[in-house]
């Protein structure tokens, strides 16, 4: 790939890093990333992806842009208020950086949809709200082998592991979605808003890591924060062998929209 | 008996405990809320009565997060 002049003043600090150099950041030029859920955790992640150059930044998301959003969700401002989600998100990205191709897909993720969106990308972000969609992507990146981050945040606390094909998948640590009952209810439990930022910086990071080829990606392993005591910790684990849909004898062969907990369909 | 609790040592009274009373010396009140690993091992919901932790062992409690719409526990 030749630079242009522009972009490698633009992209220099990257350049000069020794384990990027002009091949990393031709990786991350020729890379496509989707990001689905433009939230908290999509907005800083949608943002440093955009920053470093990536070719290809998918955006998916059903959802308007609403002011209890705007607490955490960066990439959206006042004056979004009630415009797409995505719209908003690839508006802020087109002016960051015109080198990005922006594709957007205004709807929700299903059983249906999600393979046919994923496969062409190189790398997937979860930065979903709900766990039906959670274990959605993470059954659809195991079956056609694609690379995820996972990322969870309550109240100050934050979790986020990466999957790779032969590693441990999501579902090899949660089995399956938490019983309705389970879930207290939505009358919102709470987040710090900058929550939403330290985990969507560490999973843009792990994508950026993927294209460039570099480093230890988060795979079998959770990385745990907790941002009142500012501890960061790491679980370790291997591949379950009972593990539903990446086990030795698994049971979901096929995807399945697994059951919204009630409280979250309004 | 010492053991360890996501990485920081606890000390339990006992010579040995079971998963289930673990979790609730740890005040984990919903147990379908969490995923234990003993020793790099996950432990089946159904087994968290009869696995036993023992002197030394290594215990890991991991718990759903979601998108800040979901509660992890009653507390």
């Amino acid at each position: 790939m030749d630079f242009s002049e522009e972009q490698i003043e633009r992209y220099s600090r990257h350049i000069i890093l020794a384990d990027v150099g002009p091949e990393g950041q031709e990786a991350i030029m020729n890379g496509k990333v989707l990001i689905i859920g433009v939230g908290g955790l999509g907005s800083p992640a949608a943002f440093y992806l955009a920053a470093a150059g990536v070719g290809t930044i998918g955006l998916i998301d059903g959802d308007i842009v609403d002011l209890t959003n705007l607490q955490r969700q960066i990439i959206h401002t006042t004056p979004d208020l009630n415009k797409a989600k995505v719209i908003s998100a690839k508006e802020k990205i087109e002016k960051l950086n015109p080198d990005v191709n922006t594709i957007v897909y205004q709807k929700l993720i299903t059983s249906e949809n999600i393979i046919e969106i994923i496969k062409d990308y190189d790398f997937v972000i979860d930065g979903t709200d709900n766990f039906p969609t959670k274990f959605l992507i993470n059954d659809a990146c195991v079956f056609i082998q694609k690379p995820f981050s996972h990322g969870g945040i309550l109240r100050f606390d934050g979790q986020t592991m990466t999957y790779t094909p032969g590693n441990a998948c999501y579902r090899c640590v949660f089995n399956g979605p938490p019983p309705k009952d389970a879930v207290p209810s939505c009358s919102q439990a709470g987040i710090l808003g900058s929550i939403a930022g330290i985990l969507g910086t560490i999973q843009a990071t792990e994508a950026l890591k993927y294209l460039i080829g570099i480093g230890d990606l988060l795979t079998n392993r959770m990385l745990i924060f907790d941002a009142l005591n500012m501890n960061f910790n790491t679980v370790k684990f291997k591949r379950n062998m009972d593990c539903p849909v990446c086990g030795d004898k698994p049971t979901i062969k096929e995807l399945i929209d697994e059951e919204q907990a009630a409280c979250d369909l309004n | 008996m010492k053991i360890k609790v996501n990485g920081k040592d606890q000390e339990v009274k006992k010579t040995s405990i079971s998963v289930y009373e673990l979790l609730s010396e740890n005040k984990v009140q919903r147990i379908d809320m969490v995923s234990v690993q003993l020793n790099e091992k996950f432990i089946r919901k159904e087994d968290f009565q009869t696995v036993l932790v023992k002197e030394n062992d290594e215990v890991d409690f991991l718990f759903f997060m979601g998108g800040g719409k979901y509660s992890n526990s009653d507390e």
